[in-house]
């Protein structure tokens, strides 16, 4: 059911920054640690994305292994269970390097950006486009 | 057919945490120290709150009791007379299974902010999604029955993660169930190293005075931690 939620937020992430246009491939980056059940998600995303612009958007999702650090001694090591403490030094000051992520990496608009979303007034989030071969 | 890549590497959950700033913003310039109060269904909150709510040694204490529908936990706490505000996520936010910041936003207005010192927001039952949407608060709690096993923190550890306190209550059940509470302890070790435990009773009242104790330091902290 969480994942209903979450597709939500990524409709909503990704409506704004589609400069209007239709969007045809939503690229996530989604850490093993949030608990995303990735078919769920892609069938909700699909079920949430009816009449908005990523009506029919293909939603690519990469999936990111979780590891762990230790301040004191510096270790980083991989989990597959949920468990934190520090397999070295059995220390529990660790951080999340990397599986907590759920973030919208990129999309792919159909068509240029349209002319009203050109020229808007400067000061926004300082995204790169690139455009990619015509098919 | 043209088609253009946007790079975007942005937090799906942007939006809310943007609102949950806000709504901190808000709670901070009227001085308000604000918990999130989280766990599965039936597993006491509600009676963990009425045990403490009524006697917090002149911290005045408001509640945010977030359901589904109804308003029986608001009910129950509105009879010690402390400021109670019900939210209900089923008419008008789709029945959502969890408080986001944008309905706790919408609550603001019915809170009486200038009037307590401490607000406690009675989550959704639900051990997923509570745990994914910040809502402003200056702290998260949890609670969890020893009813519902010992292998609830390994299976969401998210939840578990999330809270600087975990409430560990029924206690007074352990003679009739066949439960290993150093195994519990245990499991939340491994998955949330040194995090602050009481194992308590809010039936019997075993213990209650270390919860009170530990509201009553969250509404003398100077900084916020979460």
């Amino acid at each position: 059911m969480h994942e209903l939620s979450l597709s939500s937020a990524i409709v909503n992430t990704v409506v704004k920054h589609a400069r209007g246009q239709r969007v045809s491939v939503v690229s996530l980056r989604v850490g093993r640690l949030r608990q995303v059940v990735p078919d769920t998600l892609e069938f909700y995303f699909d079920f949430v994305a009816r009449d908005t612009l990523c009506e029919g958007a293909r939603l690519e999702q990469e999936v990111v292994d979780a590891r762990l650090r230790c301040h004191p001694c510096a270790s980083e090591w991989a989990i597959e269970i949920p468990a934190f403490r520090c397999p070295t030094c059995g220390g529990s000051d660790v951080e999340i390097a990397s599986g907590n992520e759920f973030e919208v990496e990129s999309i792919e608009v159909e068509g240029p950006p349209a002319a009203a979303w050109r020229d808007r007034p400067e000061g926004d989030l300082g995204k790169e486009a690139q455009c990619i071969a015509p098919r | 057919m043209h088609r253009t890549k946007v790079k975007v590497v942005e937090e799906a959950l942007d939006a809310n945490n943007t609102i949950a700033a806000a709504n901190r913003a808000d709670f901070d310039r009227a001085g308000v120290k604000v918990v999130n109060f989280m766990s599965a269904p039936g597993a006491g909150k509600t009676t963990l709150l009425e045990r403490v709510v009524g006697n917090l040694d002149g911290v005045r204490v408001g509640v945010l009791e977030g359901d589904v529908q109804g308003s029986m936990d608001a009910d129950r706490l509105a009879s010690l007379h402390v400021p109670v505000t019900q939210l209900n996520t089923d008419p008008g936010f789709g029945g959502e299974c969890h408080l986001d910041a944008n309905m706790v936003r919408s609550a603001l207005p019915e809170l009486p902010l200038d009037e307590i010192d401490l607000l406690i927001i009675e989550n959704v039952g639900n051990l997923v999604c509570p745990a994914e949407f910040r809502v402003g608060e200056d702290t998260r709690v949890m609670a969890c029955s020893i009813t519902e096993g010992e292998d609830k923190p390994l299976k969401y550890p998210l939840m578990f993660r999330a809270c600087e306190l975990v409430l560990i209550n029924k206690l007074d059940l352990l003679p009739h169930l066949d439960f290993d509470l150093d195994r519990l302890l245990y499991n939340i070790d491994q998955v949330h190293p040194d995090v602050e435990r009481i194992v308590l009773s809010a039936r019997t009242g075993e213990a209650v005075e270390a919860w009170r104790d530990w509201l009553l330091a969250i509404a003398a902290r100077e900084e916020a931690v979460a």
